[in-house]
C-alpha cells in the first residue's frame, strides 16, 4: 500500500510540487538563517581561534568578550610565567586606533601587537609579503579584506606609508584574518610597536597568551593560573564562549533571526499544511474507497505519514542544498557571515519533521473520521 | 433450494439522534448464491443503506444480518475491515477509481491490500481485464477511459480477489444506455457463479432483465419481491 501512497502523492504533480515548494522554503529560510546567525557569532569570536597557537587566553577578571578590553599590568606577564605548568606566556596586545593616509583619509584599525620574540598570534597565512618581515622598523601587516576596503581594485604593493597616533607605518605584507565582528582593518604589528601606534594609556596589556606543559590540559593550567593570580584564564573554546554568549544575551541578533526562522516555520508549516489537507480532502473519496475495500485505519496513518515524510526528505533536500549554494556564493562576500555546522541541519530536519507532524495530523484527522460508506454517496 | 448467502431478519437503521431519521424499518431479505439480485426503489428509500448493512459498511439499529455465514452484527469493526477485504467486492455509481494508477493497478488494488505481492497482484488483475475485454487499455489512466471502460476496470477491482459477495451501486446511472447494458451483461456473465452472490441497487428500469430476483424497496421497507416471470412475495 506504500506503493499506492507514492502513487496517489506524486500523481498530482501540481499538489506535489506545491507541497515541496512550502517545505523548500521553509527548509531554505530555517537553515539559511540559522547559518547567517551562527556565521556571525562565529564572526565574534573568529580572533580568538585565529590565534592558533594560544591555547590559554588569560585577561583582566572584569572582561566580558573579546573586545572588551581591560589592559593588565606589566607584572602580570611574569606572575603567569611563574604558575606551575605554564609551558610559555607572552604579550598579546589589541585595541583601536586610528590611521591616516597619504590622501588625507582616516580610517579606524584594529591593531594587534604581537610578542615581539615569538609572535604568537600571528596570521594564519600571508598573500603576499613574509611574517619575518614584522621585525623590520614600523613594520605592519594588514588583512587582505582591509587592503581592499582601503585600496579598492588596486594591486598588493608593499612599502605603502601611513601614519597611526602620529607614528609611521609601513606596510611589508598582507594576510588571510577571519572576518570579525567590527570589520574594520586589522593590522598586526610587533607588541612594543603597537603600543606607539595606539593612543597612549598608562596600562598596554590587553591579553596574555599561554600554553600549558605538554603533559597538562590546557583547562587545568587556566584553573592554576586562576587560582594563583586571581586574572581570568581561559582555554580558546570557553573564551570563544564566553564571547559569543555575551553576544547573545546583550545583543538583539538572536531575537531578529529567531524572528525569521519562526517566521520561515509558521509560513512553511501554512503552505505545506494548506496543500497537504486540501490533496487529502480531494483524495477522501479515494480514501473511502480503500476504507471499504478492507484497509484499517492503521494502515491509512501509515500511507499518509509515508506521503508527509516523502515530501519531507525529499522537500528537506531540496532546501538545504538551496541553502548550502547560497552558503557557498556567500563564501566570496565580505559582508555575508555563513557558517553551517551540523547542529543547524539537525535543527532544520526536526523544524520540518514537526511540519511534516502538524500538518499530517491535520490531513490525517479527516480520512479517520471518513466513514466507508462515504463513498456510496454520489 | 440453493444455499442462503445474504439473509436479513428484522434489520433497521436509524440515523442521528435529535431528529431520528428512520433509513429501514424490517427489512427481511433472502438471497441465495448464484443469484443477481436488483434492488429497486426511488431515491432515499433505504436502498443504498441496505446495501451498506449488507456489505459490513454500516451496523444495523437493530435485526439480524448473516451474510456467507458472518453474523454482521455481532462483528467488531476490525473483523468487518477484514470481511470486506476477503469476502464482498464493491462496483461504485462513479467508478472511484484512484486517478493516478492505471487500469491495472486500479484492478490490482485489493489485491494490494490483502498484502498479495504487487508483481502478482498485476499479473492477476491484468488477467481479470483481459476476460473484461479491456487487454488493450491496460496501461490507460482512468481520464483516458470512457465511462463504460473505467466502469470495466470498476468491475476487475471488484472481482480480482475472488470474493464470495459482490454488490454494485448504481452501476449504469452514470452510463449510456448501450453502455449500461454491456455493463450489466459483464457483470451477469463473468460475476455470477454458484458460490457468489451478487446484489445490484437501480433504480434503472433499462436493466430490470438481468435480474434473476428484483427487490423493491420503498420508506425503508421491501414492498415486493420478484422472480423472473413469478411473483414470489407482496
Amino acid at each position: 500500500m506504500i506503493w499506492v501512497a507514492f502513487q496517489m502523492l506524486t500523481g498530482d504533480r501540481a499538489k506535489f510540487f506545491g507541497i515541496l515548494v512550502g517545505i523548500s522554503f521553509a527548509t531554505l529560510l530555517i537553515a539559511q538563517q540559522s547559518s547567517i546567525f551562527c556565521g556571525l557569532l562565529l564572526t565574534a569570536s573568529s580572533q580568538i581561534y585565529d590565534a592558533k597557537d594560544a591555547p590559554i587566553w588569560v585577561m583582566d577578571p572584569g572582561m566580558q568578550f573579546v573586545d572588551d578590553i581591560k589592559p593588565m599590568s606589566e607584572n602580570e606577564l611574569l606572575r603567569v610565567r611563574g604558575v606551575p605548568g605554564v609551558a610559555w606566556a607572552v604579550r598579546f596586545y589589541k585595541g583601536l586606533g586610528r590611521a591616516r593616509f597619504g590622501e588625507g583619509k582616516f580610517q579606524q584599525v584594529m591593531i594587534l601587537g604581537l610578542d615581539d620574540a615569538y609572535m604568537v598570534g600571528a596570521p594564519r597565512e600571508m598573500v603576499v609579503g613574509r611574517l619575518e618581515d614584522l621585525r623590520q622598523p614600523d613594520a605592519v601587516i594588514m588583512d587582505e579584506r582591509g587592503y581592499r576596503y582601503l585600496w579598492p581594485g588596486q594591486p598588493y604593493i608593499l612599502g605603502r606609508a601611513f601614519e597611526m597616533n602620529d607614528r609611521r607605518a609601513v606596510l611589508v605584507g598582507v594576510c588571510k584574518a577571519s572576518r570579525t565582528f567590527q570589520t574594520f582593518p586589522i593590522i598586526y604589528t610587533r607588541f612594543t610597536q603597537a603600543v606607539r601606534f595606539a593612543p597612549q594609556e598608562r596600562k598596554a596589556l590587553s591579553f596574555i597568551l599561554a600554553a600549558p606543559q605538554p603533559s597538562l590540559s590546557a583547562k587545568e593550567v587556566a584553573l592554576r593560573i586562576e587560582q594563583r593570580t586571581k586574572l581570568k584564564a581561559l582555554t580558546r573554546d570557553e573564551f570563544a564562549l564566553v564571547t559569543i554568549w555575551y553576544y547573545l544575551r546583550r545583543t538583539g541578533i538572536p531575537l531578529n533571526f529567531g524572528t525569521t526562522v519562526l517566521l520561515g516555520f509558521f509560513v512553511g508549516t501554512a503552505i505545506a499544511g494548506q496543500t497537504f489537507y486540501l490533496f487529502t480532502v480531494e483524495n477522501l473519496r479515494q480514501f473511502g474507497t480503500l476504507k471499504a475495500m478492507g484497509v484499517t485505519n492503521l494502515r491509512l496513518v501509515g500511507m499518509i505519514l509515508f506521503q508527509g515524510l516523502f515530501v519531507g526528505v525529499v522537500g528537506y533536500g531540496l532546501g538545504i542544498g538551496m541553502a548550502v549554494a547560497f552558503g557557498i556564493l556567500s563564501e566570496h562576500s565580505d559582508r555575508l557571515s555563513f557558517y553551517m555546522p551540523w547542529q543547524v541541519m539537525v535543527g532544520t530536519g526536526l523544524a520540518v519533521l514537526l511540519i511534516i507532524l502538524l500538518t499530517s495530523i491535520v490531513s490525517l484527522r479527516r480520512v479517520l473520521v471518513l466513514e466507508p460508506a462515504h463513498v456510496f454517496r454520489t | 433450494m440453493a444455499e442462503v448467502a445474504v439473509r436479513c431478519r428484522q434489520v433497521t437503521k436509524v440515523f442521528g439522534d435529535g431528529e431520528p431519521v428512520h433509513a429501514l424499518r424490517g427489512v427481511n431479505l433472502e438471497v441465495p448464491f448464484g443469484e443477481l439480485a436488483l434492488l429497486i426503489g426511488p431515491s432515499g428509500c433505504g436502498k443504498t443503506t441496505l446495501l451498506c448493512i449488507l456489505a459490513g459498511l454500516l451496523y444495523p439499529t437493530t435485526g439480524e444480518v448473516e451474510v456467507l455465514g458472518h453474523r454482521l452484527e455481532t462483528l467488531s469493526a476490525n473483523e468487518l475491515v477484514r470481511f470486506r477485504m476477503r469476502e464482498v467486492g464493491f462496483v461504485f455509481q462513479q467508478y472511484n477509481l484512484l486517478p493516478t494508477l492505471t487500469a491495472v493497478e486500479n484492478a490490482a488494488v485489493p489485491l494490494l491490500v490483502q498484502g498479495i505481492r504487487r508483481k502478482e497482484a498485476l499479473r492477476r488483475a491484468a488477467e481479470i481485464l483481459q476476460q473484461l475485454g479491456m487487454a488493450d487499455r491496460m496501461r490507460a489512466y482512468p481520464h483516458q477511459l470512457s465511462g463504460g471502460q473505467q466502469q470495466r476496470v470498476a468491475i476487475a477491482r471488484a472481482l480480482v480477489h475472488n470474493p464470495r459477495f459482490l454488490v454494485c451501486d448504481e452501476p449504469t446511472a452514470a452510463l449510456d444506455a448501450e453502455s449500461g447494458r454491456r455493463t450489466m451483461e459483464l457483470i451477469r456473465q463473468i460475476a455470477v457463479r454458484p458460490d457468489r452472490a451478487v446484489i445490484v441497487v437501480t433504480h434503472d428500469a433499462r436493466v430490470l432483465d438481468f435480474g434473476n430476483r428484483l427487490i423493491y424497496m420503498n420508506d425503508g421497507m421491501i414492498v415486493r419481491e420478484e422472480m423472473p416471470n413469478k411473483k414470489i412475495a407482496s
